[in-house]
């Protein structure tokens, strides 16, 4: 901040009081001339359309580079894909093809798009145009539906709604239609069908930019394999790359936290990857939940009693929050001093902000856990397996549900470790929010940082002061919630919140104590084993020197010597409660289609509502328990820590 | 035991020590039958289990004993080889035959079964483990059928039977004739003695000095070198001389800590082999030089002193500790070199002449029975 002190004196009058005008009208000796009236600007004033908004503002939405512009397409087609599906209550099967189209090259796009076109640096040879192709087995979307879908920013049926998704806010899939449509001209392309014996529709959409409308280019009826499903299609100037913020990336992550989801990837180069299904439930339908009190933010309860007309304050309580009963509406008024009775559209002022503070002091039981379904310790594990199908000991844990800011949450952590993973290099995080990978921007999120706070030395790690433990594993960690925070609309990192952090710390360092009883465990074994071998090397020496003394057969004095081996090395093979090991390492995911059916995991699906528990040791109270405390404590999340 | 070979050749002594190598090996076969850890009871060869006998005035081994068990990491490696060397051993005897401790070495040196490793990496592993054995099963090295190489010689007025020829020991020319590294009786005899006393010199040029001036012959002696720390071989030839001419026997060795424990070692034996002390250790062995108080009598030059070094101080230190040299002399003696701060070597008598250490010297210090016991 640069201060001017004589400056600052003029425009900063000592006390500011509402009586007294902001500005002083004499305030400055020489005023300039006027350039405009007020007329004459609002003459200029007019509404933005959202269309033309993104298109200023991309980088927004996950837009701002070729690399990404490919990714965020990718991945906002396959959440939704998921999102339907289960929704409809169908298992996924989704496939994915990115295409290079050869011969139009970017050479066109690169007027309409210099900063595409010049910003990427890091793709080799630059960026060029693609066709992606995804299509699920989901449900279909009614035809009049079709082009709002694909070609209206901000039209979905998530935002509107308190319920556990992937998507939110409704301008995914359009965005990316949008992304396509500026830098190659290309409508983009629907299939959808919704069901057998009626017919697939496929439409040709654009934005229609200022409006915010869907423009129909073409539409017809097609034949199509598929019963029902929906087949997006989407060309685009974009960088195809690997690596962490890469598309497989993407994917293989999007496989460990969905493991009812069968998919296929088609790359550029005609590679194919192939992940079959390995659990054969659909995860739990989360709940629809209305805002919990405990952390509802002042906003919010404004907006909520203006919107209730002819309702009383105490009939809003009961109405439009959960867990409030006639009771606790009571109560909460009292502590107020509003009067239950009062029309509710009228509170505002003083009245409101105590009502606010009295909402966060109340007794109430945690929102209801059915709201947010995590993926589960036992089905997390055969995630994890399915992408590092060679580690030598897999441990998960699934926190119960907690509340911030009167959103449920529950925050879970899986391990693999050892076997092939690379052992001198920083472990693997791979983030989640509601089963979405998040691949970009980790130093900004929560999850990350609660990584990187917990002391892995005391897992008998090694962690460079301040940065990650230096070891052969991946770190799997979810935030299933009813509305996850992110730090921007790209949903690229978590907010740090407390309550988040604090959950995701202890779920992180309830996995860590069962991978340091691992490692000690193995440590002994291993030393054992040494021993053994030791002895194991010099036992048919000495046999063969004390059968030549005495003129025995070697063999009788060597099996003497085997036969007392035992006793006196100490080897257990003792399984670590609640964790997995992997004691014939399983071949990779790919190509292994016949095999994941017989796998465990895939029948011990969680129980309907609520997160499976593999471990005993994990049982923490239940989610429904009332609560206790009073005061600024009301905030903290409704368990017991252990 | 059907030995395919030469059982007749075996003498009584061969058959005593078969039957502790069958002995111990059968221990060990009998514990881990039962399944308990086999173990070799070996007694400790550490300054801590050896003791002065006042009254033999030899250094002897207590009974403290540690157990060498097989399965016990640390242990393991050196169990397997005491077999090794027992087994060869055996061998050695039902085959007649007598080889060096290096031969040892290679004999039973071989690479393990799936693996880099071999059974000895060299000899300095072998060495101790044929001593565990010699104080394991309580036999001689030369009952093991091994022997050291040979290091020192004797020339002088004696004729000695040593195998098959007879050897007279005036007739050696200028090397002498080289101690064997077994000497005992049944492989050499005194013959005929004409000497009045035996002179040792710890170092090899001083014997070459001496033969070279005829000293033997002039002063009616033996005279005898064992190039730095006596060989057991030489050792046990003292002892026999000693014991079986009763000569008086004369020691020179260097003015330092070393040279003064090479003396200690003649005169009473060794820590490491004190369990073969008795045989080898010679009570009356004088120290005849060089004293610290040489230096003022025989008025040399303070060119030929050398600095003590720091080690050198520690080991007087450790030397006046020991209970053998208790005695007042001797705590005069070490004193002496600590307080002189120098050392002084035998050689550095040539500052007064070449001839000066067997014309004056020598005669003087024993005319003037100028020595301590």
């Amino acid at each position: 901040m640069v201060s001017i002190p004589g400056l600052a004196e003029n425009l900063m009058p000592k006390s500011i009081t509402e009586s007294t005008p902001l500005l002083d009208p004499g305030g400055f000796a020489h005023e300039p001339k006027r350039r405009a009236t007020a007329e004459s600007m609002a003459s200029r004033q007019r509404e933005i359309s959202v269309s033309e908004f993104f298109t200023k503002n991309r980088h927004l939405l996950g837009f701002d580079n070729p690399a990404k512009a490919l990714l965020t397409t990718v991945k906002e087609a396959v959440d939704n894909s998921l999102d339907a599906c289960e929704e409809a209550g169908i298992l996924p099967e989704i496939a994915v093809e990115i295409r290079e189209v050869t011969g139009t090259a970017a050479k066109g796009s690169k007027a309409k798009d210099p900063e595409s076109a010049g910003g990427d640096r890091t793709a080799p040879g630059g960026p060029s145009r693609f066709r992606i192709v995804v299509e699920d087995n989901g449900p279909g979307i009614v035809k009049p539906q079709i082009p709002k879908i694909f070609a209206k920013l901000l039209y979905g049926s998530k935002f509107h709604r308190l319920k556990q998704s992937r998507g939110q806010q409704g301008i995914g899939i359009s965005a990316a239609g949008l992304y396509g449509q500026l830098t190659t001209g290309k409508a983009v392309v629907i299939t959808s069908r919704t069901g057998r014996g009626r017919p697939a529709f496929q439409v040709h959409v654009r934005i229609d930019t200022k409006r915010n409308q869907p423009d129909i280019v073409h539409e017809e009826t097609v034949d199509w394999a598929r019963e029902h499903g929906t087949r997006v299609e989407i060309e685009l100037v974009a960088s195809y790359r690997g690596g962490r913020t890469g598309v497989q990336e993407y994917l293989e992550q999007t496989v460990v936290a969905n493991p009812h989801l069968a998919l296929t990837f088609v790359s550029p180069k005609g590679e194919r990857l192939e992940f079959p299904r390995v659990a054969f439930d659909l995860p739990p339908e989360a709940a629809e939940i209305k805002p919990h009190p405990l952390g509802v933010e002042l906003g919010m309860l404004q907006a909520m009693l203006a919107d209730s007309p002819k309702k009383t304050v105490k009939q809003v309580l009961i109405d439009d929050f959960s867990r409030i009963s006639t009771a606790v509406a009571q109560q909460v008024c009292e502590r107020a001093k509003v009067n239950p009775s009062a029309p509710a559209e009228r509170i505002h002022g003083e009245q409101l902000e105590r009502l606010h503070t009295a909402l966060g002091t109340v007794k109430v039981m945690a929102p209801p856990a059915t709201a947010v379904v995590p993926i589960g310790e036992a089905l997390l594990i055969e995630g994890l397996k399915r992408r590092f199908s060679r580690a030598e000991f897999y441990v998960s844990t699934t926190r119960p549900p907690s509340v911030y800011r009167g959103n449920p949450f529950v925050v879970e952590v899986g391990l693999a470790f050892g076997g092939d993973l690379p052992a001198d290099e920083p472990a693997e995080i791979m983030r989640f929010a509601n089963r979405v990978p998040l691949q970009y921007q980790p130093k900004a999120c929560a999850i990350s940082e609660a990584v990187y706070l917990t002391n892995w030395r005391s897992y008998e790690l090694q962690q460079p002061k301040g940065s990650l433990p230096i070891a052969p594993m991946a770190i799997v960690v979810h935030l299933a919630s009813v509305w996850v925070p992110f730090t921007s609309e790209a949903k690229e990192a978590v907010a740090h919140y407390d309550e988040l952090l604090r959950e995701m710390g202890l779920a992180i360092k309830e996995c860590g104590r069962k991978l340091a009883a691992h490692i000690r465990a193995k440590a002994h074994a291993d030393r054992e084993h040494k021993r053994r071998s030791i002895f194991q090397k010099y036992i048919p020496e000495v046999a063969q020197a004390l059968s030549d003394i005495l003129n025995v057969p070697k063999d009788e004095a060597q099996k003497a010597f085997f036969k007392a081996l035992p006793s006196f090395v100490r080897l257990a093979d003792e399984p670590i409660e609640g964790a997995e090991d992997n004691g014939q390492p399983s071949s990779p995911a790919i190509a292994q289609a016949g095999n994941r059916g017989l796998l465990p995991g895939a029948t011990d699906a969680p129980t309907p509502r609520g997160p499976a528990r593999a471990s005993p040791k994990a049982t923490a109270p239940p989610p429904h328990a009332p609560k206790g405390g009073k005061g600024a404590k009301a905030r903290e999340p409704l368990h017991v820590p252990e | 035991m059907a030995s395919k070979k030469q059982k007749a050749n075996r003498t009584e002594r061969d058959e005593q020590t078969l039957a502790r190598i069958d002995k111990l090996a059968r221990r060990a076969l009998m514990d881990v039958n039962k399944g308990n850890n086999p173990a070799l009871e070996i007694r400790t060869r550490t300054l801590s289990n050896v003791a002065f006998n006042e009254k033999t005035r030899i250094i002897e081994l207590g009974h403290r004993t540690q157990s060498r068990e097989f399965f016990n990491v640390a242990m393991a490696r050196k169990f397997m080889q005491t077999f090794l060397i027992a087994k060869g051993c055996k061998t050695l005897i039902d085959e007649g035959k007598t080889i060096s401790i290096r031969q040892m070495f290679y004999m039973t040196k071989h690479t393990l079964e799936d693996s880099e490793e071999n059974t000895f990496e060299d000899q300095s592993e072998s060495d101790p483990i044929i001593e565990d054995l010699e104080v394991g099963i309580d036999a001689l090295r030369e009952e093991l059928h091994l022997f050291a190489n040979r290091r020192g010689g004797l020339v002088g007025n004696m004729v000695v039977r040593d195998g098959p020829d007879e050897i007279d020991l005036a007739r050696m020319g200028r090397g002498g004739w080289m101690i064997p590294s077994i000497c005992e009786d049944d492989a050499l005899q005194f013959v005929r003695c004409n000497a009045d006393f035996i002179l040792f010199v710890e170092k090899d040029a001083i014997f070459h000095r001496l033969n070279e001036d005829g000293f033997w012959k002039k002063h009616k002696c033996i005279l005898m070198t064992t190039q730095g720390q006596a060989s057991r071989g030489a050792r046990r030839l003292m002892q026999r001389m000693s014991l079986e001419l009763k000569l008086p026997i004369y020691a020179l060795v260097d003015n330092d800590p070393w040279g003064l424990y090479i003396y200690s070692v003649l005169k009473q034996g060794s820590i490491n082999l004190a369990y073969e002390s008795m045989r080898m250790a010679v009570p009356n062995v004088r120290f005849l030089g060089m004293s610290a108080f040489d230096h003022r009598k025989f008025a040399m030059p303070k060119a030929v002193e050398i600095r003590l070094t720091k080690e050198d101080l520690a080991r007087a230190e450790q030397m006046k500790a020991y209970p053998w040299f208790k005695a007042k002399q001797w705590q005069r003696e070490i004193q002496g070199i600590v307080q002189n701060g120098f050392k002084m070597e035998l050689d550095s008598l040539l500052t007064k002449g070449i001839s000066f250490i067997s014309e004056e010297y020598i005669p003087k210090k024993l005319r003037d029975r100028d020595y301590l016991q």
